[in-house]
């Protein structure tokens, strides 16, 4: 909402030193946040000048120009080249002189132009940025207006003024009106406020009009319009122009002249917040009935546009048919054109939730509909009314009938007990009783001491204060008033928390490990293409999809992390880094297939579910477990004076994850796997506990490294982190440190080249016993003295006892218990 | 043999005299072994002096045998200390062969590094669990009525319609991404006992184009607490306290009346810092105020006997006024570099 100033001064007192910082701050300091500032975009000198003589003089290129003579002071005549032709000899106009600058950053200087030296502009009103005329120059006569030559012509013009924009809160719709907001401004500056209302004389009640309001369907039991009041204008000339300072008062407030009619229901509502709307009378068919649309139903409304209705909609119908959608945009049908001559004036009360559907369905946040939908004050529908109808009999001629009409009426509000001490309670500030009837009656509100409690008031909220609606939001109203900068700062009583949850230190340190390998983080988007869903294998009825994602090849949610890392691998590729370790972590959604998510019927507001209801909704969400995951390009090691270069391989995508689980004590176990978009051979699952799958890492499959325009040989790895948490030992037990000497051994095997080394150390791990401290893999030999099917992997080995320094015996008993078992079960020999 | 040699005190001089100026001129090991055998060694002059002493006359025998024995221990004392001296000599000389030009080392461990959008929510959570806070977590994907009806969103609110929330199909299974972290205040407010002091960071949701202030997914840290006699000044203080926590101890912090649903009465808050890079300067930061009486019923808390209050502000916006960030996008597109500034410290 725009306050222009001069309007504003017009309802409170404002310093004459105002400036828009300054009324700004004065509405800040109430809680009106600052949008913008608009000026008239001129800086003088702008002065009077009145035409002396002026000769008329053909330019070879045809134009006719006039060279004048123009006084501009006492003793100041200048010549100005003006290229129009709408004055005369003795005519006042406005002259710019050099140094004045207009609208757009224009500069007058005195310049050359057609043979003179011209000492300045004569100004038109769209060079001064008053409207669009641009017919020719600006005479005051034509505005209605006089003043002594050499007179400046800012203030005259009003181009001195200037609007501050506020952000109106939606519980406020009071404060979409200039005498909202004069009393807000009143309530800031601590001026007494007059009501412009007060001073409406009220024309005799209208009748005789057939208005009808008939809502079949009232949305949330309340009623489309509970007031609805017209007016007849009669023998209206509607050509005439609206006068200066309307216009003015309205381009600064944002609205465009377009008719003097229509200026002025503009201007009324701008005024007192009540939306108007003008029917051209010999145009409607019968009498007014206000209902909801049927199915099917079609209007063509104001800007020309054909809109098929909702039976929601609120409908303004003659016995034609619709006419308008109310309170949100008129009919073409029934507006008034040049050629009325009789207007009817309705002003209604529409209800906020029906024109707030309105308006969002059909897309139009009409000035009306904004200020319906936040509630406008029914007390002055009436008086906004009469206000008008005298307006417009004023600037376009006619008469304010009689005739006319008044449906309907609007319920008092109801009165709220507030204790005395409550705003004390809930701000932690004592308010004296004097202060908060004081700014309660400041606001509108009637306060009485509550019958039967000495200890409370029974306030009684205004018209336009639909939001005051418990005790809650009066005591918003006293701390507001009162200042919400007089509130102290204080800090409550220290409470005994349990620090971080289990998880919650795991992810960190997981975060900060994964950093400390090497890793970078990043933060994806969690949208993907169903393109990127099958590269991981994924289907459709696996994931949860958006009904309306940004970007419709996008609206799929991740079950996985791996397609959001290779795209941003590639961003940075594309950037020119060609070695890449990144991770994320981050939430994934993981829908099970052919169950229903979700609860269609949502519990009501203010109440506690019951238990069965709660469980539902706690039970409606998919599984959102929380992943790691990473991708790594390029090289380990890069190639320098002392180094050779080595490249990340299947082996790095490994470690990350292991290292992770190792050192959050998860341990983690790899075995040979497959994952869709993975390379075939070269993928591992990762398991923890008890043998559960919690994650997979490996190298990606060349399809997926072709789609996302990443290097093949791309490594990829993923955690299920809430399972490897899950499974986490956070409270290891210490064993003691044995202090004997430990005893090394070898051994080399020779299997069949399908058994996969890693479990040939379990399995022996396992059969060796407790003496056995570790078992590592040195070598793997193929060849000479090997079958072709077969492998030979050398084992390093290392024993230790709790109590006593092993002997080689025992030791070599320990090694071959192992060997048995890898000969039982992989029908394993010891290598010659 | 050779022939005797005269035992007096100017010979063993002498001889020790020439062997130890024979020892300072050693430089390397050779020198040292071509020195033994001429000074130290069986045929050096002072040892065979030493072996024919049992030759020397009974009567001279001891002063004789003092006089060998004190060259031969000092002979012996300067030859440890030349060996020692070649010996370190020699180490150094091998060790400065050995100089490589350190500068020209490259890294074998790569340091990552964290998203400072992550750091700042573990950051600004401290500061609330040092306060014997604690830290609630809920899910992206939500319920409607955990996101809105419970938070006094009523049904028509502008946020809930299509354009602003992103819905789940089937959108009449009530399913979104969340829009704030408020409804982990509900599903705290539901599950754990009163008091109530938590801190709720997490990502959220919007149907906002990426550009240089708005994007989609964004993130959120709020506070609820819930007592019996919380009230709006220990809201202020506790916002002064974080702020400064955050800030430094110059940081100021003011309420503006504002509307939220989820709060009554309500306030923005801004941040004052002086050294904003534009100047001292008030910030808009952040949303607050009194939790409105319905989150308490939706609860099945009792408004009239509990009240607290809620505060919530974007954890991109913080950083971006605390790390000189002017564009949004920097923070949300991975690239590399960006999070590389921060290391493992925000």
């Amino acid at each position: 909402m725009r306050v222009p100033a001069s309007w504003l001064a017009e309802l409170v007192k404002v310093a004459d030193n105002a400036t828009p910082e300054s009324l700004h701050a004065d509405f800040v300091s109430v809680g009106f946040e600052e949008e913008d500032v608009h000026v008239s975009g001129v800086t003088g000198p702008l002065v009077i000048g009145e035409v002396l003589e002026y000769q008329v003089e053909e330019h070879s290129n045809g134009k006719k120009i006039r060279w004048c003579q123009v006084r501009t002071g006492k003793d100041e005549v200048r010549g100005i080249v003006c290229g129009a032709h709408n004055f005369e000899v003795g005519d006042k106009v406005v002259v710019t002189l050099p140094g004045a600058v207009l609208p757009g950053d224009f500069k007058i200087a005195a310049r050359s132009t057609y043979g003179h030296i011209s000492d300045g502009m004569i100004a038109s009103e769209r060079e001064l940025g008053l409207g669009d005329d641009h017919d020719g120059i600006i005479t005051l006569a034509r505005l209605g207006l006089d003043a002594e030559v050499g007179a400046d012509a800012v203030a005259l013009l009003g181009l001195d003024d200037f609007a501050v924009e506020l952000n109106v809160t939606p519980d406020r719709g009071y404060a979409m009106s200039m005498r909202g907001l004069a009393r807000e401004y009143a309530l800031a500056t601590k001026q007494d406020f007059n009501d412009p209302a007060d001073s409406v004389e009220l024309l005799p009640e209208p009748n005789g009009f057939k208005v009808q309001v008939d809502d079949k369907q009232p949305i949330r039991g309340k009623i489309g319009s509970p007031l609805f009041i017209t007016r007849l204008i009669s023998g209206v000339d509607p050509k005439r122009k609206s006068p200066r300072w309307l216009v003015s008062r309205l381009k600064l407030a944002g609205i465009r002249s377009i008719s003097v009619i229509v200026d002025v229901t503009n201007y009324v509502m701008l005024e007192y917040g009540q939306p108007l709307h003008a029917y051209d009378l010999d145009k409607l068919q019968g009498g007014i009935t206000v209902r909801r649309a049927n199915p099917g139903e079609k209007l063509k409304t104001l800007d020309g546009q054909e809109r098929k209705l909702s039976t929601e909609d609120l409908l303004i119908t003659d016995d034609s048919g619709a006419i308008g959608l109310a309170g949100v945009m008129g009919g073409l049908e029934t507006e008034i054109t040049d050629n009325t001559s009789n207007v009817l004036l309705e002003s209604a009360v529409f209800d906020s939730v029906s024109i707030a559907r309105t308006a969002r369905i059909h897309k139009l946040p009409s000035e009306a509909s904004k200020r319906f939908a936040r509630g406008i004050d029914s007390a002055v529908t009436r008086v906004a009314l009469d206000r008008a109808a005298k307006l417009i009999a004023e600037l376009a001629g006619g008469v304010a009938e009689d005739f006319g009409s008044v449906t309907g009426s609007v319920e008092e509000p109801a009165a709220i007990t507030l204790p005395k001490k409550f705003a004390e309670k809930i701000v932690g500030l004592s308010y004296t009783d004097a202060q908060q009837q004081q700014i309660l009656q400041a606001i509108g509100c009637e306060v009485q001491t509550a019958s039967g409690s000495e200890e409370s008031w029974s306030i009684t909220p205004p018209t336009w204060r639909g939001d005051l609606t418990d005790k809650w939001t009066l005591v918003e109203e006293i701390a507001r008033v009162h200042g919400y900068d007089n509130i102290p700062s204080e800090l409550p009583q220290s409470i005994n928390g349990r620090g971080l949850t289990k998880n919650q230190q795991l992810r960190r340190k997981s975060a900060n490990h994964l950093a400390g390998f090497g890793a970078v983080e990043v933060l994806n988007y969690p949208f993907l293409s169903e393109t990127e869903l099958g590269l991981f294998g994924e289907t459709k009825d696996q994931v949860m999809k958006l009904a309306n994602p940004l970007d419709c090849a996008t609206p799929y949610l991740r079950r996985s992390l791996f397609a959001g890392l290779a795209g941003v691998a590639h961003r940075n590729l594309s950037r020119g880094f060609t070695t890449l370790n990144i991770f994320e972590i981050g939430t994934v959604f993981r829908p099970e297939a052919g169950v229903e998510y979700g609860l269609s019927d949502i519990p009501p507001a203010a109440t506690l579910p019951d238990a069965e209801t709660l469980k539902k909704l706690y039970n409606s969400m998919p599984p959102q477990p929380l992943y790691a995951g990473g991708i790594l390009l390029g090289r380990r090691v890069e190639s320098s004076a002392f180094n050779k270069a080595q490249n990340f391989d299947w082996q790095d995508a490994i470690a990350i994850p292991v290292s992770l689980g190792k050192i959050i004590n998860s341990p983690i176990t790899v075995k040979q796997g497959s994952a869709a978009g993975f390379h075939p051979g070269r993928t591992a699952e990762l398991f923890a506990g008890d043998g559960k799958s919690i994650g997979i890492a490996g190298q990606a499959h060349p399809d997926v490294a072709d789609f996302f325009n990443i290097p093949e040989g791309a490594l990829l790895w993923q955690l299920d982190l809430d399972a490897l948490f899950a499974l986490a030992n956070t409270n290891p037990q210490a064993k003691p440190i044995s202090t004997y000497p430990a005893t090394t051994q070898d051994v080399s095997l020779v299997v069949a080249e399908e058994v996969p080394a890693g479990e040939l150390v379990e399995v022996f791990s396992e059969a060796a016993g407790s003496l056995l401290e570790e078992a590592r893999i040195v070598d793997i030999y193929r060849g000479e003295g090997i079958a072709a099917d077969q492998k030979s992997v050398l084992l390093a080995l290392r024993f230790r006892a709790d109590d006593r320094t092993l002997t080689a015996v025992e030791a070599t008993e320990s090694k071959m218990a192992g060997v048995e078992a890898l000969t039982k079960k992989y029908q394993a020999r010891i290598r010659d | 043999m050779s022939d005797a040699l005269e035992i007096s005190e100017e010979a063993v001089a002498k001889l020790l005299s020439a062997a130890l100026d024979a020892l300072n001129e050693a430089k390397t090991v050779a020198d040292l072994k071509q020195l033994r055998s001429t000074h130290v060694g069986e045929n050096s002059p002072l040892s065979r002096m030493n072996a024919s002493l049992k030759d020397v006359p009974q009567d001279q025998r001891a002063a004789a045998g003092k006089i060998v024995g004190q060259a031969r221990a000092k002979l012996g004392q300067a030859y440890a200390e030349a060996e020692n001296r070649i010996a370190k000599a020699e180490s150094a000389a091998k060790l400065l062969k050995e100089t490589v030009d350190v500068t020209t080392w490259s890294p074998r461990i790569t340091q990552g590094a964290r998203h400072p959008l992550t750091m700042l929510q573990e950051q600004a959570a401290d500061v609330f669990v040092s306060m014997g806070w604690e830290i609630a977590e809920g899910p992206e994907l939500e319920h409607e009525w955990f996101n809105f009806d419970s938070l006094n969103f009523d049904e028509d609110h502008p946020a809930r319609a299509l354009q602003d929330t992103f819905f789940v199909e089937p959108v009449d299974q009530r399913l979104l991404l969340r829009t704030h972290t408020s409804p982990v205040q509900m599903r705290s407010l539901l599950s754990r006992p009163l008091p109530l002091y938590i801190v709720a960071p997490g990502k959220t949701f919007r149907t906002d184009e990426l550009d240089a202030t708005h994007t989609p997914v964004f993130s959120q840290i709020e506070g609820i607490a819930i007592d019996k006699n919380i009230t709006m000044a220990h809201l202020k203080g506790i916002l002064l306290h974080f702020a400064k926590a955050m800030f430094g101890e110059e940081a100021k912090v003011r309420l503006r009346a504002n509307y939220f649903p989820f709060t009554e009465p309500s306030a923005e808050f801004d941040l004052w810092h002086p050294n904003f890079k534009e100047g001292p300067r008030w910030i808009e930061w952040g949303g607050c105020g009194m939790v409105h009486p319905n989150l308490l019923r939706s609860a099945g808390i009792d408004p009239e006997v509990y009240q607290g209050f809620a505060f919530g502000m974007g954890i991109e916006r913080t950083l971006m006024f605390r790390a000189d960030i002017s564009d949004m996008r920097e923070m949300i597109e991975g690239d590399i570099r960006f999070s590389k500034q921060f290391g493992v410290v925000g």
